[in-house]
Formats: structure tokens, C-alpha cells, sequence
């Protein structure tokens, strides 16, 4: 059990209905599928001396739309004000849309889906020629792998044995229209990562010790790239929202939101409890 | 002497990949475009990303991100189009320190045909906010412009050509980016080429001349930022400007002295290019001819221009 962590997760779920809600756009039902995986990294797993040392491990957010729970994440780790997020998608700030480099933090402009495994492999090969210890965490949605440059970059990644690079796909089952199965039928994502030469592991995204384990599994890879599948629930911490494509690119109205804190107040209160 | 522009950047990266921070990435043309030459010398800063463009130039801002300085590079018309929402997205947009160097621009690969021909290349490239884009015209310039930006901080689009082609420079001259360079005075009209339409140009002029009319040259180098100085003062001088480039009419060098003189110094203007059409197969000379850019079409269309 991980209480810190599930904690820092609802509050990271509080900000992003909020911020979006705030700004009158954005994309919350894949920031909350997202939250748990992005949380264990930052709070538990990267190793980030400071944002601008050579050795720091690196995530990218490919699926770029998911930047207000990457936005929450990074303000809770103090890499800027907390109140800033409320700037999100306003003339002037610092959070725009999709992620930007302005933003403190941000290792990677994204927000077309499709790039993000391929600038993971270039930071990967810099690590590697730069003999450099860190590690690059790419988050993929399961939409986003019908982008064909996400399997030119696979392959790239077992070419170079990139055991330096885990790509996280936020197995969500849904995309923008609709359920992947209905838009593109995906079949088994991990079996196809295999076949492109990759180490696989499948796990739950929001089970904190699955994670995490998963995360420290991938270190033990040699000299091949590690895919994690997380089965996560697309808008995951609030009943209305899970599995409701509905919410992929729509914020909630007021009531909506008022209703979603009260849900996610009521178990961050279990969890204080059982503590 | 004949060289190609091509050669010049191979032997410029063995030049200046002394330096540890260069990088090279290729999409499997790598002895088309020379880049195979540094991957000899340092094969572990050689990356051959295979035939997959759009992957190539994102792994090149992977790269840039990290501290590296990549060399990115395939034929005009893959890199470009195939890798242009990564060209937009990722180098422009987080305005990186990667430099794309094409090569086979235009209708280098005249036999290919359309496939393999690039004309759009310019325009696509001058739209992108923070790029800088690069026609060196001839062998001697493109190695000075290689040398010159490897060390200029931000993205780059240095446009080369396969052909071996007599050289306007008898040496490396002084490059500097958003510089024009006016090789021959003259007060009728003033050219102005880019790429190896700067020899045609120099040669039509002289052709020009023996008919009683006196051209400026001008080589434009640098299509982005555009040397507005020295292309005010010679369409002030000769009130008539025409512009050669081996890239389409529409967008290119055309189009940016279009641009700017509308505006600035509105004078008549010729565009000499590749007139919104696809290519078809035949050798370079051939095909320039088929185009419009033989060089005595070059000469027929600036007399009438200027006679007119
Ligand atoms: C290249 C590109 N095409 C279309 C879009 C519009 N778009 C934004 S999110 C999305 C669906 C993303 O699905 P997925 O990757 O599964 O993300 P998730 O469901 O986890 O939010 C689409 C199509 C985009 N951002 N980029």
C-alpha cells in the first residue's frame, strides 16, 4: 500500500477537473487515466536532482493532451507555482494547451500524437554515447499507437537496445471518437511490442506496488527496451466520468465539478482513515 | 572546377565532427548523401535511423534536447514531406538546435522523376517559425554555410544538390547567414539565384551583355532571413528584378523577394522557376531545359522582360 502516493493522486485528480474546468477546455477523462502512473514516477521512481542536471531522468508526455495531470504533477513537485495552474490555456501562461519547453519541467513539445517514443529514443542514444546513467519514461496512449511513427520508433528502440527508454502505454481502451476497438482494433498491444523486439510487462495503472514494481522490473531489462502496458480506466477516480468517452475532451461544468470533488473527497477520507 | 554541393557537406562534418557534440542521423541514403563519410570517421556518433523519416527527425530533437548538435539528413523530398509535422511540431516549434541538411533538391535526380523531385521544399521550410533556410550555390559556398551553422545556435534547412557543377566561388568565401552577395554590377536588371541557378544566372548575364543589356547578379544564399539591404539597393538601382531558383515559383526565393518588394519598393518582377508543375524523367539538364531553366531561355525571357 502506497497511502503518500494515493493521496498525491487525488489531489493531483482535484487540480485537473479544476484547472480544466477553470480554463473552459482541456482533456480530463486522459489526464485521470494517467494520474497514478505520472505520480509513481515523479514521487517515487525519477531521480531529478534538479531540473536542468545532465543525469536526470526524462519523461515525456506523448499523449500531449494529457498535460493538466503532467502540469498538476510538476507544480506539486514545487518546479513552479501552484497557483499557476489556474493560468492554464490564458494569454501569457506558462501552461499552454500542450505541453511546451517554457513550461519548467517539461522535457519535450507535444501535442500531435505520434512523436514522443521517437524524441525518447534520441534523449536514450544521447544517454548512452553521453555514458550517462539516466533513464527516459515515454507515456503513449493506446489511441496514439495508431500513429504509424510509433512503430518506426519501436523498432529504432530494440535496433539500438535502448534499455535506457520505457514506454508506458496508458491502456485506456478508448481514443477521441470512441473505444479503440471500435475506431482500430488494436489487438494485443503488448504481444505486438514483443514482436518488435521488445520486453513487456502488463500490469494494473493504478495499483501503486504494480507500478512500481513494473518501473524497477524495467531497470533489469539488458540491452532491450521495456513497454509497460498499463490497463488503466479512461476519467478513473470519478463514477460519472470512467469509461465515458464523453469526458476525453469536454471539462465539467460546475455542478459536474462540485459533484467529482465530492467523490474524490470522500475516498482521499478512507484513505487517511486506514492510515 | 565541378563539384557537387553534396560533397562539400561530406567532407564539412568530417571537418567539424572534431567536435563531440555532432551528431549524424540518416534515413538509409546515407552514401547518396554523404553522410557516409563521418559515419567512417565516427561511426558511434552515426546514426542510421533506416527508412523512416518522421522517426529520424524527432530522435534528432531526442537528441538536441540532451545537448548534441544532430545532423539530420535524406533526400529534400523525404525528409520533408515525410518528416514535416516533426520539422513543425518538435524542431521548430521547441526551436532546437537540430540542423537539416537535404541533399538531391530540385531535379537533382532527374531520371527518377517525380518521385524523387522536390520544388516545395523552400516554401515548406520558410513558413516554420525559427528556421533559417540555406541555398548554397555551389560546391565552395555549401561548405562554408555547413562550417558556419553547425556552431549557430537553433534550427537550420540547408538545401543541396547532387549534381557536379562548375563553382561561381574559387574558394571557401566568407559566409554569413542572411547575407546576399552581388557578384556582378550591373544596372538593367538585377537577378537574383540561389542554389546552382547562381551559375546560369552569371552566365546568362554575360549572354545579356553581348545583346547591349547590363544585369546584376546577385547570389541569395540565405532565402530566410532574407538579405533585405542589399535586395532593396539593386531593385532601386535597376527597377527590374527577376528571380531564378530551382524550386517552385510559388513560395521560394520568388516568392520572399516578392514579398518583401510589394511592400518595400514595388518594382516589376519576374519569377523563374518551376511553374507549379511535377517533374518529369530526363537528365538534370535535360529536365531544367524541359522546365524553362535552359540557359538560353533564361537569356530570352530576362531580355524580354527588360525590353518590355
Ligand atoms: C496527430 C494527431 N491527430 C489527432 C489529434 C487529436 N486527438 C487528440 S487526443 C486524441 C485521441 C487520443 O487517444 P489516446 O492516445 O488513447 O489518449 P487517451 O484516450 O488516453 O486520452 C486525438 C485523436 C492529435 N492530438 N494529434
Amino acid at each position: 500500500m502506497f497511502p503518500e502516493l494515493e493521496e498525491i493522486s487525488y489531489k493531483v485528480r482535484e487540480l485537473v477537473l479544476k484547472m480544466t474546468t477553470h480554463a473552459g477546455s482541456g482533456h480530463p477523462g486522459g489526464s485521470l487515466s494517467a494520474t497514478d502512473l505520472l505520480v509513481a514516477l515523479y514521487f517515487k521512481k525519477m531521480n531529478i536532482p534538479h531540473l536542468s542536471s545532465p543525469e536526470r531522468d526524462r519523461f515525456i508526455l506523448s499523449k500531449g493532451h494529457a498535460c493538466p495531470a503532467l502540469y498538476a504533477v510538476l507544480a506539486l513537485k514545487e518546479f513552479f507555482p501552484e497557483k499557476e495552474l489556474f493560468t492554464l490555456r490564458k494569454l501569457n501562461s506558462r501552461l499552454q494547451g500542450h505541453p511546451e519547453l517554457i513550461t519548467p519541467g517539461v522535457e519535450a513539445p507535444t501535442g500531435a500524437e505520434g512523436h514522443g517514443l521517437s524524441i525518447g529514443n534520441g534523449i536514450a542514444l544521447a544517454g548512452k554515447l553521453d555514458k550517462l546513467n539516466y533513464r527516459v519514461y515515454v507515456l503513449l496512449g493506446d489511441g496514439e499507437l495508431d500513429e504509424g511513427q510509433i512503430w518506426e520508433a519501436a523498432l529504432t528502440a530494440s535496433h539500438y537496445k535502448l534499455d535506457n527508454l520505457v514506454a508506458i502505454v496508458d491502456r485506456n481502451s478508448f481514443q477521441l471518437d470512441g473505444a479503440t476497438k471500435d475506431i482500430k482494433y488494436l489487438g494485443d498491444v503488448g504481444e505486438k511490442f514483443k514482436a518488435f523486439g521488445w520486453d513487456v510487462i502488463e500490469i494494473d495503472g493504478h495499483n501503486f506496488e504494480q507500478i512500481l514494481d513494473a518501473l524497477d522490473e524495467a531497470e533489469e531489462a539488458k540491452e532491450m527496451p521495456t513497454a509497460i502496458i498499463a490497463h488503466t480506466i479512461k476519467g478513473k477516480g470519478v463514477s460519472f466520468m470512467e469509461n465515458n468517452d464523453e469526458f476525453h475532451g469536454k471539462v465539467l461544468t460546475e455542478e459536474q465539478l462540485k459533484k467529482a470533488l465530492e467523490e474524490l473527497e470522500k475516498q482521499r477520507r478512507k484513505i487517511k482513515e486506514a492510515k | 572546377m565541378e563539384a557537387a554541393t553534396r560533397d562539400a557537406y561530406g567532407e564539412a562534418l568530417v571537418e567539424i565532427g572534431e567536435d563531440e557534440r555532432i551528431v549524424v542521423l540518416d534515413a538509409d541514403l546515407s552514401s547518396s548523401t554523404r553522410t557516409k563519410k563521418f559515419a567512417g570517421k565516427f561511426p558511434e556518433r552515426f546514426f542510421n535511423i533506416g527508412i523512416s523519416e518522421a522517426d529520424m527527425v524527432d530522435i534528432a530533437a531526442g537528441l538536441s534536447l540532451a545537448g548534441k548538435i544532430p545532423f539530420v539528413s535524406s533526400f529534400a523530398v523525404f525528409l520533408v514531406d515525410k518528416g514535416y509535422d516533426q520539422l513543425r511540431n518538435t524542431i521548430a516549434r521547441g526551436n532546437m538546435d537540430v540542423k537539416v541538411v537535404v541533399s538531391h533538391a530540385g531535379f537533382s535526380v532527374g531520371e527518377d522523376g517525380a518521385s524523387h523531385q522536390t520544388f516545395e521544399d523552400v516554401a515548406l521550410m520558410r513558413v516554420l517559425p525559427n528556421f533559417r533556410v540555406i541555398v548554397p550555390a555551389d560546391y565552395f559556398e555549401a561548405k562554408a554555410a555547413i562550417k558556419k551553422i553547425a556552431f549557430e545556435k537553433g534550427p537550420f534547412y540547408v538545401r543541396l544538390s547532387r549534381p557536379k557543377t562548375q563553382t561561381v566561388y574559387e574558394s571557401e568565401p566568407k559566409f554569413e547567414i542572411g547575407r546576399a552577395d552581388v557578384l556582378r554590377e550591373g544596372k538593367d536588371v538585377a537577378i537574383f539565384a540561389c542554389g546552382l541557378m547562381v551559375g546560369r544566372a552569371l552566365r546568362a548575364a554575360e549572354k545579356l551583355e553581348e545583346k547591349g543589356i547590363d544585369a546584376e547578379v546577385v547570389n541569395v544564399p540565405t532565402i530566410k532571413p532574407l538579405d533585405e539591404k542589399t535586395i532593396l539597393k539593386s531593385a532601386k538601382k535597376c527597377g527590374k528584378v527577376v528571380t531564378v531558383e530551382e524550386a517552385s515559383v510559388i513560395g521560394g526565393l520568388g516568392g520572399a523577394v516578392s514579398e518583401f518588394l510589394s511592400s518595400a519598393y514595388p518594382v516589376p518582377i519576374k519569377r523563374m522557376g518551376i511553374n507549379d508543375i511535377f517533374g518529369t524523367s530526363a537528365n538534370w539538364k535535360e529536365v531544367l531545359k524541359w522546365a524553362g531553366l535552359g540557359e538560353e531561355n533564361i537569356v530570352k525571357i530576362i531580355s524580354t522582360f527588360v525590353i518590355s
